[in-house]
């Protein structure tokens, strides 16, 4: 397989890039817009608010994605129970174009780790009403392998928690879960440069989302392309099949015609 | 006892994202009008009841309704700023 037949499948649909990016904490929007370009993703996250309606003067937020490039994945972001995820996620449906939902229920403000209970809860929910769920879980292979049971279309374990920046702390539970479900396990959450992202794709992982790592940097156009360039080659090198680790060194000029 | 705006004939009083406002009787679709708000972008709940667009034109509000108007803004993971 090479890179240019290699896509990404989430519920039947195709996508070519397996980056996706979230559009929130960007300097402005044309600084958001430039980026998202760069980074190649063809899957951008966004939030559901409430409209300003005392202040009608800042565009709508659509008035910057084209909608017919980028596939929208709202998120549920701030949810902290099933019934806010599932409402919010209704709302998403509602004022969208698709049924894809990304499913964050957030278990407190300190760590933004998944409620897992409450995940699992709107998720059964959800996945009944129709929804293409992905949702953000921890780096538990029993927890992904119960969303995966529940109809889930892809799992999304963290790396490390949002925003933090600390790479995948856990590699051996990501190949754990990769060998667990049969769904796109994408990394979600944690990435902090390309090397991490390049550690994702590498183990496996059909894709990686990240916002703070592209959005936080100090050129955030310049990351996004440098995600771009990691994921590519993460990926590449994972179907090109890496030589497996040994203790002791292994020549590999000829021994032949040595003077 | 001081008249508010809301037994005035013709005028209610409904809450539409946390604020109350005072309204004359209109259906959803031209209150959106009213906020100048693209109807194509926006999800409104009414009461905690999903409308969808169709129901937009023939949806009354009434006095005491609670609407929530929301739409997509840039976002990623967790909240910011909170």
């Amino acid at each position: 397989m090479t890179a240019s037949t290699d896509k990404l499948i989430i519920a039947g649909r195709e996508f070519s890039s397996r980056l996706m990016v979230g559009t929130g904490k960007y300097a402005d929007t044309q600084q958001m817009k430039r980026a998202v370009v760069a980074s190649g993703a063809e899957i951008v996250t966004v939030a559901v608010r409430r409209v300003n309606i005392s202040d009608r003067t800042n565009g709508s937020f659509l008035d910057a994605i084209d909608t017919g490039r980028y596939t929208l994945l709202p998120n549920t972001a701030g949810c902290y129970t099933a019934e806010e995820a599932i409402r919010t996620c209704r709302l998403a449906k509602e004022a969208g174009l698709s049924d894809f939902v990304k499913l964050e229920v957030l278990g407190d403000e300190q760590t933004l780790f998944p409620n897992v209970e409450e995940l699992l809860k709107a998720a059964r929910v959800l996945v009944k009403e129709g929804f293409t769920v992905l949702p953000y879980t921890t780096d538990d292979p029993i927890v992904c392998k119960k969303l995966e049971d529940l109809g889930c279309a892809a799992v999304m374990p963290l790396g490390a928690p949002i925003g933090s920046g600390l790479g995948i702390i856990n590699q051996y539970n990501i190949r754990i879960i990769l060998d667990t479900v049969k769904v796109p396990v994408i990394v979600d959450a944690g990435v902090g440069t390309a090397s991490d992202a390049a550690i994702a794709m590498e183990l496996g992982c059909a894709g990686v989302l990240m916002n703070t790592a592209i959005a936080g940097a100090k050129d955030p156009v310049a990351m996004a392309e440098a995600m771009n360039l990691a994921v590519r080659a993460g990926r590449l090198a994972y179907l090109a099949g890496r030589i497996p680790r040994k203790l002791h060194a292994t020549a590999s000029s000829p021994l032949e015609g040595l003077i | 006892m001081i008249e508010t705006e809301a037994v005035r004939g013709g005028t209610i009083e409904i809450e539409v994202n946390g604020e109350k406002r005072h309204v004359d009787g209109m259906t959803v679709l031209e209150y959106l009008y009213t906020l100048a708000i693209d109807t194509g972008r926006v999800a409104v709940e009414l009461n905690l009841e999903i409308l969808s667009k169709t129901e937009f034109a023939t949806t009354w509000l009434s006095d005491g309704d609670r609407v929530e108007i929301v739409h997509f803004v840039g976002g990623g993971q967790g909240v910011s700023g909170s």
